[in-house]
């Protein structure tokens, strides 16, 4: 699939492939940190971290 | 291909020598010495090696000349005994500590008197990922220490940016049995070490010594406080290093110091993830391989930066790192025979 754009990871500064298919409100991984992101705008594309439930590690 | 030798080779560091080169594509092994076990198949000390190899244990003395000798054993012996080792090979790699330190004043707190301090000057230390062109230039290598190796992995780009407080950096490192070779103790009997936290070296570690030395390379003198634990895991070595940073970062700073850092050298991968299950190293995933896993937490409410790695402390830590650097001596891939990926679930 052809990459549309390259984006930065909110959290880590890894690049995000942005490809032509992905629409707004989608989820991406980031492949350095894991990130779940979430496609805020497409034009310009705004990456924000996707909220995830909170985990004790069973503490 | 090449003729390599193991002095010293019913030991776990090599034994696990013995396994990666004998899946090396460029050597032939020619013979693996035991004073203990003369004549039994490889096999005997090696059960995994069983039908992979027909080797038998030579006679230390029995050696012949090869290209390329790897010195695996105990600690001193590599020194004892260098008048007849070092006509054997024109390249040696010892993995014990003999030849780490090139500084007495190191050496002499942790090891005692060196025996022989003119032939310390012939060895580099063979941690590729701190200077890999002197591994390729070098003719005799000593490896690093297990738990050195593991630490320095992870410490190296925060204190070759200048970043850590040279004096307050915090290390506790847990290690697997394996570390204790393969020679039992009171210490390694079964219902003494199932299950145990056990804080072994609580201060004085000897690989603090390597540490520091090699860290001061990069700017002022650097004091380590190590403190090491053996757990209940057979190989492995995990360490959180606790750096107090000289100024505050953000993350995603601090994923640029180890990207730019660690672009380029094949054995090490940053792991620091916010999903999943396994977010930083553990050393149980890394059991066979030469990685060495690095990742980090930052402290909210302080200039702590918390660095997280971990090794297979018998391959990157020993056996590994010592092919790693054969391979550069020799001028091959850096990655021959050191493929391997490891298991999961292991």
């Amino acid at each position: 699939m052809s990459v549309l754009t390259v984006a930065e990871c909110p959290v880590c500064g890894g690049d995000v492939e942005i490809t032509p298919d992905v629409i707004v409100g989608e989820l991406l991984d980031c492949d350095d940190c894991g990130s779940e992101i979430e496609v805020r705008t497409l034009t310009p594309v705004r990456l924000e971290v996707a909220p995830t439930p909170a985990e004790d590690w069973g503490e | 291909m090449i003729r390599a030798s193991i002095l010293g080779g019913s030991g776990y560091g090599g034994g696990e020598l013995l396994r990666l080169l004998l899946g090396h594509p460029e050597v032939d092994v020619a013979q693996v010495s035991s004073r203990r076990l003369v004549g039994k198949p490889v096999g005997r000390a090696h059960p995994n090696l069983r039908g992979h190899t027909s080797l038998r244990f030579s006679d230390p003395g029995d050696l012949e000349p090869c290209d390329i000798l790897f010195l695996a054993l105990p600690h001193g012996q590599a020194s004892a005994g260098w008048d007849g080792i070092e006509g054997l090979a024109p390249r040696i790699i010892d993995l014990s500590a003999d030849f780490r330190l090139q500084d007495p004043e190191r050496y002499e707190p942790h090891y005692g008197s060196h025996p022989r301090p003119d032939v310390v000057g012939r060895f580099t230390y063979g941690l590729a990922e701190i200077d890999r062109e002197a591994v390729r230039r070098a003719t005799h290598v000593a490896t690093g220490g297990c738990n050195a190796t593991v630490t320095l992995l992870g410490l190296l780009p925060f204190f070759a940016a200048g970043l850590a407080d040279p004096n307050l950096t915090v290390v506790d490192v847990k290690v697997g049995s394996s570390e204790g070779g393969a020679e039992p103790n009171p210490g390694s009997h079964h219902p003494v070490r199932s299950g145990i936290v056990r804080p072994y070296a609580a201060t004085g570690h000897r690989h603090t010594a390597e540490i520091e030395s090699v860290l001061s390379r990069y700017g002022p003198p650097v004091r380590v406080h190590m403190s090491v634990s053996a757990v209940d895991m057979v190989r492995g070595a995990a360490a959180l290093s606790h750096v107090f940073l000289i100024e505050p970062m953000k993350a995603k700073e601090v994923w640029a110091v180890l990207r730019d850092h660690w672009d380029g050298h094949p054995f090490v991968r940053i792991v620091a993830e916010r999903a999943g299950t396994h977010r930083l190293p553990e050393p149980r995933l890394l059991a066979g391989t030469n990685f060495c896993d690095v990742g980090f937490e930052l402290d909210p409410f302080s200039n702590r930066l918390v660095v997280a790695s971990a090794i297979d402390n018998l391959v990157k830590g020993s056996a590994g790192q010592a092919v790693q650097a054969m391979n550069l001596m020799m001028g091959w891939e850096e990655t021959a025979g050191l493929g391997f990926v490891g298991l999961f679930p292991a």
